[in-house]
């Protein structure tokens, strides 16, 4: 899987989950601040992300991911692992 | 009640007869049965298959997309409900919202999301088979809690929960709140959405449910010989009460002046009437005593007449209570046309009143064809009628032996 192709999933199940248009949803967005999610939204994204790309995020790692690029640059560096 | 007045100023009715304040009186009025064939879920191995399901409601009405998976199908009544309370009322944003409540019940809850997460725990385990809005998703109180969210409303906020009198006593209860001065504004009532497996399950093991799965408009026949149990019904049914002045001074509408109210136990069996129906002879009693009125003023009581064998046991009670007089005043089972509600009924059936006082229209009991002996009121049958009428009474009876009546009067 490309970091393009990541990139791409990873948009997608953020705009699903957090039901924002496309246009919203850049890399440098903040899930809380710029996308409206609250803590259990975030819990929720982060089941999903795990869900799609088979990893396990755990919830101390969780705290790092603010934004749709931390996601993207947190899941390569799982899926190489 | 001595205290202030109190004055039903807006409704909000969502049933199986329709997504809406003008669906449902015109049905009601019309006679119209909103009873069909289970769609939510295959039925085809229960022994009851028919149900009052609600039709056509799209929550994204009234509800952000995403939110609405976030939540039971019981909150999305009573959420959608109270927006069209509001503004029936025509109440704009809460002008001091410490004054302003919500008491809104359901008698069971989000069964249908308990239902899926059970399944999906199996299916999946603990950390992607419940959802991290399970809880929200189900609890009682999350219905007034996300309505006071939409709405701003800071005063107090609770769910009552007393199975089918769920919606009664919520109105109850914010009734008397406003008339002691806790508050001056309040939306009350109950909502419900169990057309699930557990629910129709769990009533038809019980043997409540009518079984007549071949003529679902007939199944729901109160006071006839051949009743044969409840048809399961959904919906929210809320009302806005608000301090009589302060109604008056801004204008607004009064479909009906609420007095009386009154909440007993039968102290006596966890699904069966107390024999004679004591308890809820006490019941109307005392609320006729809360509202300062004679039995003889009533002239329309909305039954709690639910198609089952204690529809009897509630005549018999009506008699024991107006004596010469239960022979004058006219009684409907509404439940004839919407079924049972469960704990939204009560505030389905308090906003009927209030429209009948309104309108001067009886909506009827429908199915009525043979009627049972022991049934001999008049129970307006088959059709509305047109008819003055000043005081209307609202039986809501629930399992546990809990009762509670509303009396409203007349504006004017």
């Amino acid at each position: 899987m490309t970091t393009s192709d990541i990139e791409k999933q990873v948009i997608e199940i953020v705009r699903e989950q957090l039901d924002v248009k496309p246009e919203d949803c850049t890399l440098d967005k903040i899930f809380t601040d710029d996308l409206g999610a609250d803590s259990l939204a975030i819990v929720e994204l982060v089941l999903a992300f795990e869900e799609h790309f088979e990893i396990k995020i755990p919830d101390e790692e969780v705290e790092n991911i603010k934004t749709v690029g931390d996601a993207v640059n947190y899941i390569r560096a799982r899926r190489k692992a | 009640m001595t205290g202030r007045r109190v004055a039903v100023t807006g409704v909000g009715l969502i049933s199986p007869l329709g997504v809406g304040n003008d669906e449902n009186w015109r049905s009601l009025c019309a006679g119209r049965s909103g009873i069909g064939p289970i769609t939510r879920f295959d039925a085809s191995a229960m022994t009851t298959r028919i149900a009052g399901e609600v039709r056509d409601f799209d929550p994204t009405r009234w509800i952000p997309k995403k939110e609405v998976r976030q939540m039971d199908l019981f909150i999305q009544y009573a959420i959608a409900a109270a927006a069209m309370a509001v503004e029936d009322a025509k109440l704009g944003p809460p002008d001091d919202p410490e004054r302003f409540g919500v008491y809104v019940g359901a008698g069971l809850g989000g069964l249908p999301v308990l239902e899926a997460t059970h399944d999906s725990l199996r299916e999946k385990g603990p950390r992607h088979g419940i959802s991290p809005y399970f809880v929200p998703a189900i609890i009682v109180n999350l219905a007034p809690g996300q309505i006071s969210i939409r709405h701003n409303y800071r005063g107090p906020n609770m769910s009552h929960v007393s199975a089918c009198s769920t919606g009664a006593h919520s109105i109850g209860e914010a009734f008397h709140l406003i008339a002691r001065g806790g508050a001056d504004v309040m939306i009350a009532g109950g909502t419900e959405a169990t057309v699930s497996p557990l629910a129709v399950g769990g009533f038809a093991s019980m043997r409540a449910l009518s079984t007549r799965n071949d003529e679902p408009t007939k199944a729901s026949r109160p006071f006839t010989l051949s009743r044969d149990g409840f048809v399961l019904s959904e919906g929210a049914g809320l009302v806005i009460l608000e301090e009589w002045e302060r109604a008056k001074a801004r204008g607004a509408r009064i479909y009906a002046e609420i007095v009386g109210y009154s909440a007993t136990s039968d102290a006596h069996h966890i699904t069966a009437p107390s024999p004679d129906g004591e308890g809820a002879q006490r019941c109307m009693r005392l609320a006729l005593r809360d509202a300062g009125l004679a039995p003889e003023a009533v002239g329309y009581i909305n039954a709690h007449g639910t198609s089952t064998s204690a529809d009897a046991t509630e005549t018999g009670a009506i008699k024991a209570v107006f004596g010469e007089h239960a022979r004058k005043l006219a009684v409907s089972s509404t439940k004839s046309m919407h079924g049972h509600l469960l704990g939204a009924t009560g505030g389905l059936e308090a906003a009927i009143c209030a429209l009948a006082l309104h309108h001067q229209v009886l909506p009827p009991t429908i199915n009525l064809d043979d009627p049972d002996p022991e049934c001999d009121l008049d129970y307006v049958p088959h059709e509305a009628r047109k008819v003055a009428v000043d005081v209307a009474l609202s039986n809501s009876f629930g399992f546990g032996g809990t009762n509670a009546c509303l009396v409203l009067k007349r504006v004017g």
